[in-house]
């Protein structure tokens, strides 16, 4: 086990030096910093007094050394357009799209596994026919034309629901909260929504599949000729080994989510980390790009990593398997 | 003549044309394609108006409702905009630069692919190693956050002026170059096989060299899942595109794709003009739909075992 983690954490440092790499090419290539910086009549002096301040003239290995032990502080300069450090303006969006991302994720695991064990259980009922309907639909259907027909008929039509922003907030040291706020509960609705629909289509189908592969099993079959009540065979038996796949594809599909927050962003104009990069990516501001790139990348990986490592926790035989194989 | 009737007819009673005919599914959103490329393509013969010829726009008429709804004018079957633009044209001009977005980078990703496949499958070694791991790391990120920083980097790397010009090749290759992974995974596997039978070992007898043993011996063999990638991909291209567009990194609104008039459309979303972000957002969602069933359907079509 030991050795598993020690491998798992070396991958992941490895793919991060990537992608540092790649943000570092992206700073050094993309435009000129100085320009972006400086007010456009200052002196040819004021811009090589800035090079030289900002190390610009150093050799381009001693750049690269600079930048990865930076970014490995959270350090990624001056935004080209804000004029303020990237940390902060990242620091400041970043609970925004947490939460977003949270409710996002409980919604599509809390209708997902349900419905998916509904379909699955009864296939041939005609709430199960139109389910795999809808969510044909919901996977054709870009989402933010779901998120636009939501603001029309919730907040344009019914005047139910806040259309944009986060509502009230309250400030919990540093982290701005929407949780303790009616007005910051009513408008997660429709983002979390619009954000888990996608989500959850694809939780069902795979919860349905896996079910009913999981049901033709020898194991149940037994089970159900020693008698076994079909309350506790599907929930007690079938589920657990159901779960798994599903475990693991939600933890890739959680990157997915911090991804397509940028798009639920910009149609509620919801003040996050994903909105931010929109921007940055309108007006090439490469710091705000190369530290968003990084951060999610670095998301991405604790995420992948921790599926990983509790999937040998949950799944007895792979444990069994590798040891084996490393003993030969 | 002779020959060209036994020909129609035994391409009519194929395996492939059998099941297509059989498949309602597969008829009614191929129709449904047709008339949407035929209504792109001629989009200057067929569409009501030039909605970018100014002569043509009259401000008297902006806002006006489908032709069906109160104040509606026939001239105008879904409506205008606030420039009085015709919705209906406007989504035909918008579905043919969708397309052209579409189809484009969805050959220069399987060109693209099919070659680093070809040469990874065939080569092996590091070539083959530093392309895999490539598109390993390019898989485990979320297409979309790709293709929007290929965007923002080939913007960046442009200057301002050219910028507006230049939006339609940025967005063909932004997500061109973000879709090539599965063609190359996929034409690498079946190039390792193909590699190691005996026609090709014959091939090398005779003394025919590398690049001719690829191109011409093994390329053939492993086309054929390549166009069931590339129509799946199609839907997935003009989705892109579409997102792209609606985040204002894509097209301009000097020429809008489908996405930038949903974009353009969703400004106006709260003075109660639905209809201009309604119906661009519906052929969309048709056009996507009707792709990805072909797709689906090509797939089981072609490969029964995957099924």
């Amino acid at each position: 086990m030991f050795a598993f983690l020690l491998r798992r954490i070396v991958q992941a440092a490895l793919v991060m030096l990537v992608v540092a790499s790649i943000a570092f090419l992206m700073f050094r290539f993309l435009g000129d910093p100085i320009s972006n910086l400086l007010p456009e009549d200052a002196t040819v002096e004021e811009r090589a007094d800035l090079r030289e301040k900002m190390g610009l003239n150093d050799p381009f290995v001693v750049q690269y050394g600079r930048f990865i032990a930076n970014a490995a502080q959270g350090d990624f300069g001056q935004s080209y357009r804000n004029n303020r450090p990237v940390s902060d303006l990242l620091a400041e969006r970043f609970p925004a799209t947490a939460e977003l991302v949270l409710v996002a994720a409980s919604l599509a695991l809390a209708l997902g596994i349900p419905l998916g064990i509904y379909t699955a259980l009864n296939p041939r009922g005609w709430i199960s026919q139109g389910l795999q309907v809808v969510s044909l639909l919901g996977i054709s259907v870009p989402t933010f034309v779901t998120g636009i027909l939501l603001i029309l008929l919730f907040s344009v039509t019914l005047g139910w629901l806040p259309s944009f922003g986060r509502g009230g907030v309250v400030d919990l040291g540093g982290w701005t909260t929407g949780f303790l706020t009616l007005s910051g509960l009513k408008a997660l609705i429709l983002p979390s929504i619009m954000l888990a629909l996608f989500q959850m289509t694809l939780i069902m189908r795979l919860v349905r599949a896996e079910m009913l592969e999981v049901l033709r099993a020898d194991y149940i079959k037994f089970a159900r000729a020693r008698g076994m009540p079909n309350r506790m065979l599907h929930f007690k038996y079938a589920l657990k080994n159901t779960l798994i796949p599903v475990m693991t594809i939600f933890g890739l599909q959680l990157g997915g989510l911090i991804a397509f927050a940028i798009i639920t962003e910009t149609v509620f104009q919801w003040p996050g980390m994903g909105f931010l990069f929109i921007q940055a990516v309108n007006f090439s501001d490469v710091p705000v790009m190369a530290a968003y790139l990084v951060l999610v990348s670095f998301l991405f990986v604790v995420i992948n990593t921790i599926v990983d490592l509790l999937y040998h926790v949950v799944d007895p035989r792979l444990r069994v398997e590798k040891s084996t194989a490393r003993g030969v | 003549m002779s020959t060209f009737m036994p020909m129609l007819y035994s391409a009519w009673d194929s395996d492939i044309a059998y099941s297509f005919r059989k498949s309602r599914v597969a008829v009614i959103s191929s129709l449904l394609l047709l008339a949407m490329f035929l209504a792109a393509i001629l989009a200057p013969h067929l569409a009501p108006q030039n909605p970018f010829d100014i002569a043509e726009l009259s401000l008297f008429d902006s806002e006006l409702p489908p032709a069906w709804a109160e104040g509606g004018n026939p001239a105008y079957l879904l409506g205008t905009d606030t420039q009085a633009r015709d919705v209906l044209s406007s989504i035909m001009y918008g579905m043919r630069i969708s397309l052209v977005v579409g189809f484009a980078s969805v050959i220069l990703a399987a060109v693209l692919g099919v070659t680093l496949g070809l040469l990874g499958g065939f080569l092996g070694g590091i070539v083959d190693a530093v392309l895999m791991r490539i598109a390993d790391v390019l898989l485990s990120f979320p297409p979309i956050l790709v293709a929007l920083l290929i965007n923002g980097v080939l913007r960046g790397a442009l200057p301002q002026s050219a910028q507006a010009d230049s939006a339609l090749i940025v967005l063909i290759l932004s997500i061109g170059l973000t879709n090539w992974v599965q063609y190359a995974r996929t034409v690498r596997g079946s190039t390792m096989v193909e590699r190691r039978k005996e026609y090709i070992e014959a091939a090398r007898t005779l003394g025919t060299g590398s690049v001719a043993i690829m191109v011409r011996h093994i390329l053939p063999n492993v086309l054929g899942p390549v166009l069931v990638i590339a129509t799946i991909n199609l839907g997935m291209a003009v989705l892109t595109e579409a997102t792209l567009s609606f985040l204002g990194v894509g097209m301009p609104p000097t020429q809008p794709s489908l996405g930038t008039l949903i974009q353009i459309g969703n400004e106006f979303l709260f003075s109660g003009i639905w209809w201009v972000v309604v119906f661009p957002a519906v052929a969309l969602a048709v056009l996507v739909l009707a792709v990805n069933l072909l797709g689906d359907w090509l797939r089981d079509a072609l490969n029964p075992k995957l099924r």
